[in-house]
């Protein structure tokens, strides 16, 4: 009886003999019931596509997928594809892990399709090696009420770095014993420092790296003076909470009302708009003397170790998660930008933009965008960065000493690639 | 008995063939231990050696560069920093997770009214997941919404950020892990405890000695074998703490609470740099080695085993 269900079992299990198998792994950085809705669209997918399956597994974050991933290839047992940071290409490249995506596709078009700010970080050599998916650029989040209490325009977020804490310091609020009870703005300076470090040097106008991914600009007089800006919100002005603030629990603050603006990615937008009691708006991050924010997010790579018939699947399955109407499915379900213009011009996207516009904010700030920073060895850079910007924001050192030590130890670690 | 009647018949010529057997039988009970002792201690000891004097080149090929690895380590400030806070941690976990453990076990070892549930909720942190312990804890300490600072609201202070500042950080790292420890240490005392002969204690009291007496000179020397297991223990778990860190702090802010364990797993998997992590390794090993030398070398012959 138990042999018979067993078998029946089997062989209602079975695939068509050209069934290809692909895992992939996926990181999520954001809230909202992420997993559920990749498993929805992966289970159409295969719905679509009887003779592929996918198997989507959950890694954690950015960087735990990350090592995963690269846990499994040194073990023998590599993902087909992945989702992994777009600036982990050159990690990528030199574990020769993946493949240049440019051989699998005959119609080369296909890569024009997408908004060229997000191929950038991909493109390498004039090579492609990954392919754009939850892309996103840091986006700023006011309370409206907030606004309206401190009697500013609900309507208009800062457009300056002074203007933000010109507003900031009318939206402090104190309770009777003197705690703030309502901060003013906040940035996150844990998981993701360097991303928002780097939005600040942007806007004060100085690059982060190079090209070529083997130089970071740390003690730049501008970088330096971006990082001042930040701890001063803190220090100086008191806008903002002293200490690190934490990338996960930013959201909560914000919802709880406990702070009246946040700079966040705009992956988080959708669960933000679920779970606001109170109007709010989207905008672009204030300019000191330009707009900007790092494009982020993560891209497709495929791994050098699958077959070439995974890898022609694995192509096709990027196909159909990137296509029009998938790209602006997973836009609306997360926040995340759609990653090709056509996205925007589906029907279901301009109607959800005509009733929610600050779901365009990031698309339209992609214009002032600049690829994240991404090097060889990022793992290691992003850390003394991330180091350093939590020694000066916890006041263990200035900004300038921090940044010094950690261009010197960058410095150690990027001569071997230049 | 058939087996007693073979070996009574054995003579002296064949008894040299018979301890020759003995021999043979003896190693091949001890095969299976052996295999799986240097299959997975002594090989990787010296896998482990082996690599922290080679680099392994993008390409996937190894060169051979003698000390290197550790230059680079003594001029690496995370790796000082790790050590120091091990340091730290160790001091702070150590000597007071086995005085609470030892305080316990005398509590609950007397006589009394729901006894049985005291010891249960003294072991229960013991048999919680890292993982779960790590998320209870981070209930208490979150800014704004942990207990702790719902506590300090009632107070009228504001919200402190433990886990984000590093000066308070390794504190509530060593609080969390002596709440773990304790209970489970508490275990070995009580059982030790138990074993004891009442008669030392009645004799004692005859000649009127007083509690406090009887426990400093009877009770807690009969117990050293007892603490000394306990604080090897203590002293491999405190270099054995990596999930915590993973779940609460990542190691920040800035490396304050980075333990020596966890920048090994950093190191070999977030930055696959597998020679330096074997560099960090064998300075793991060395310090653990020299911990059990100190046992087995000195404390071991001054301890009264019963």
């Amino acid at each position: 009886m138990l042999m018979a269900a067993t078998f029946a079992a089997l062989s209602m299990g079975a695939r068509p003999a050209a069934a290809v198998d692909l895992t992939m792994y996926y990181p999520v950085a954001v809230g909202g019931p992420v997993t559920k809705i990749i498993d929805d669209i992966v289970s159409r997918f295969e719905k679509e596509n009887a003779d592929i399956k996918v198997t989507a597994v959950y890694a954690g974050n950015y960087t735990d997928t990350m090592t995963k991933a690269m846990t499994a290839m040194k073990g023998g047992q590599p993902p087909q594809l992945s989702v992994l940071l777009s600036t982990d290409v050159f990690t990528l490249m030199d574990e020769n892990a993946i493949v240049p995506i440019d051989g699998l596709v005959s119609d080369k078009a296909w890569f024009k399709e997408f908004y060229p700010a997000f191929m950038a970080n991909g493109q390498i050599d004039g090579k492609t090696w990954s392919i754009p998916f939850q892309r996103s650029t840091i986006v700023l989040y006011w309370n409206k009420d907030a606004f309206k209490e401190a009697g500013l325009d609900p309507e208009k977020a800062p457009a300056s770095w002074d203007e933000m804490v010109e507003m900031s310091k009318k939206l402090i609020k104190k309770d009777a014993s003197g705690n703030t009870t309502r901060w003013g703005v906040e940035i996150p300076s844990t998981g993701y420092g360097y991303w928002m470090l780097q939005a600040l040097a942007i806007e004060n106008g100085q690059k982060m790296m190079n090209e070529p991914g083997n130089e970071v600009y740390l003690t730049a007089p501008k970088t330096v003076a971006a990082l001042d800006y930040w701890v001063d919100l803190s220090r100086k002005h008191n806008v903002a909470p002293a200490g690190s603030i934490d990338w996960a629990t930013l959201r909560t603050d914000f919802l709880e009302g406990k702070t009246a603006m946040m700079w966040h990615t705009t992956g988080n937008l959708t669960a933000v708009k679920d779970a606001a009691k109170f109007p709010f708006g989207v905008a672009m991050l204030p300019a000191k003397e330009r707009r900007g924010s790092p494009t982020g997010g993560g891209s497709f790579y495929i791994f050098k170790s699958a077959s070439p018939e995974q890898q022609k699947a694995a192509v096709k399955f990027i196909q159909w998660m990137t296509a029009p109407e998938r790209a602006a499915e997973w836009s609306m379900k997360t926040g995340y930008v759609a990653v090709s213009p056509a996205a925007y011009k589906t029907k279901a996207m301009e109607e959800y933009a005509k009733g929610f516009p600050q779901a365009t904010v990031a698309r339209d700030q992609l214009e002032h965008a600049v690829p994240e920073l991404s090097v060889h060895e990022n793992g290691r850079i992003y850390k003394f960065v991330n180091d350093a910007i939590q020694a000066a924001i916890t006041s263990s050192q200035k900004p300038q000493e921090a940044l010094a030590s950690a261009q010197a130890q960058a410095d150690r670690v990027l001569r071997t690639y230049k | 008995m058939s087996e007693i009647a073979a070996t009574s018949k054995i003579t002296p010529r064949r008894a040299g063939s018979q301890a020759w057997w003995n021999a043979v039988n003896a190693w091949l009970l001890l095969l299976p231990a052996a295999v799986l002792l240097v299959g997975f201690t002594h090989y990787p000891i010296l896998a482990t050696i082996r690599r922290s004097l080679f680099v392994t080149k993008r390409n996937g090929t190894e060169a051979f560069v003698g000390l290197d690895n550790y230059q680079a380590m003594v001029a690496d400030p995370i790796f000082w920093k790790a050590l120091v806070n091990n340091f730290w941690f160790a001091l702070g976990t150590i000597p007071t997770s086995i005085a609470l453990a030892l305080i316990m076990a005398i509590w609950v070892n007397r006589n009394m009214r729901g006894r049985g549930f005291l010891r249960l909720a003294y072991f229960t942190p013991t048999v919680l997941p890292m993982i779960a312990v790590a998320n209870i804890w981070l209930f208490f300490y979150t800014p704004d919404y942990g207990l702790l600072d719902q506590l300090r609201s009632l107070f009228g202070l504001g919200g402190w950020n433990w886990l984000g500042d590093p000066s308070t950080v390794m504190g509530c790292l060593v609080v969390m892990v002596i709440w773990k420890e304790a209970g489970f240490f508490m275990i070995f005392y009580l059982a030790a405890l138990q074993q004891l002969s009442p008669d030392l204690d009645e004799a004692a009291s005859i000649e009127g000695a007083s509690r406090w007496y009887i426990f400093r000179r009877i009770t807690f020397p009969l117990l050293m074998p007892t603490t000394l297991f306990v604080a090897i223990n203590a002293v491999i778990n405190s270099f054995k703490l990596v999930d915590h860190l993973v779940i609460m702090t990542k190691g920040g802010p800035n490396n304050a609470s980075t333990l020596l364990l966890y920048y090994i797993y950093e190191v070999a998997f977030t930055f696959q740099d597998a020679s330096y992590a074997a560099t960090l390794t064998v300075v793991l090993l060395i310090l653990l080695s020299a911990v059990a030398l100190v046992k087995f070398g000195y404390l071991d012959r001054r301890i009264h085993y019963q």
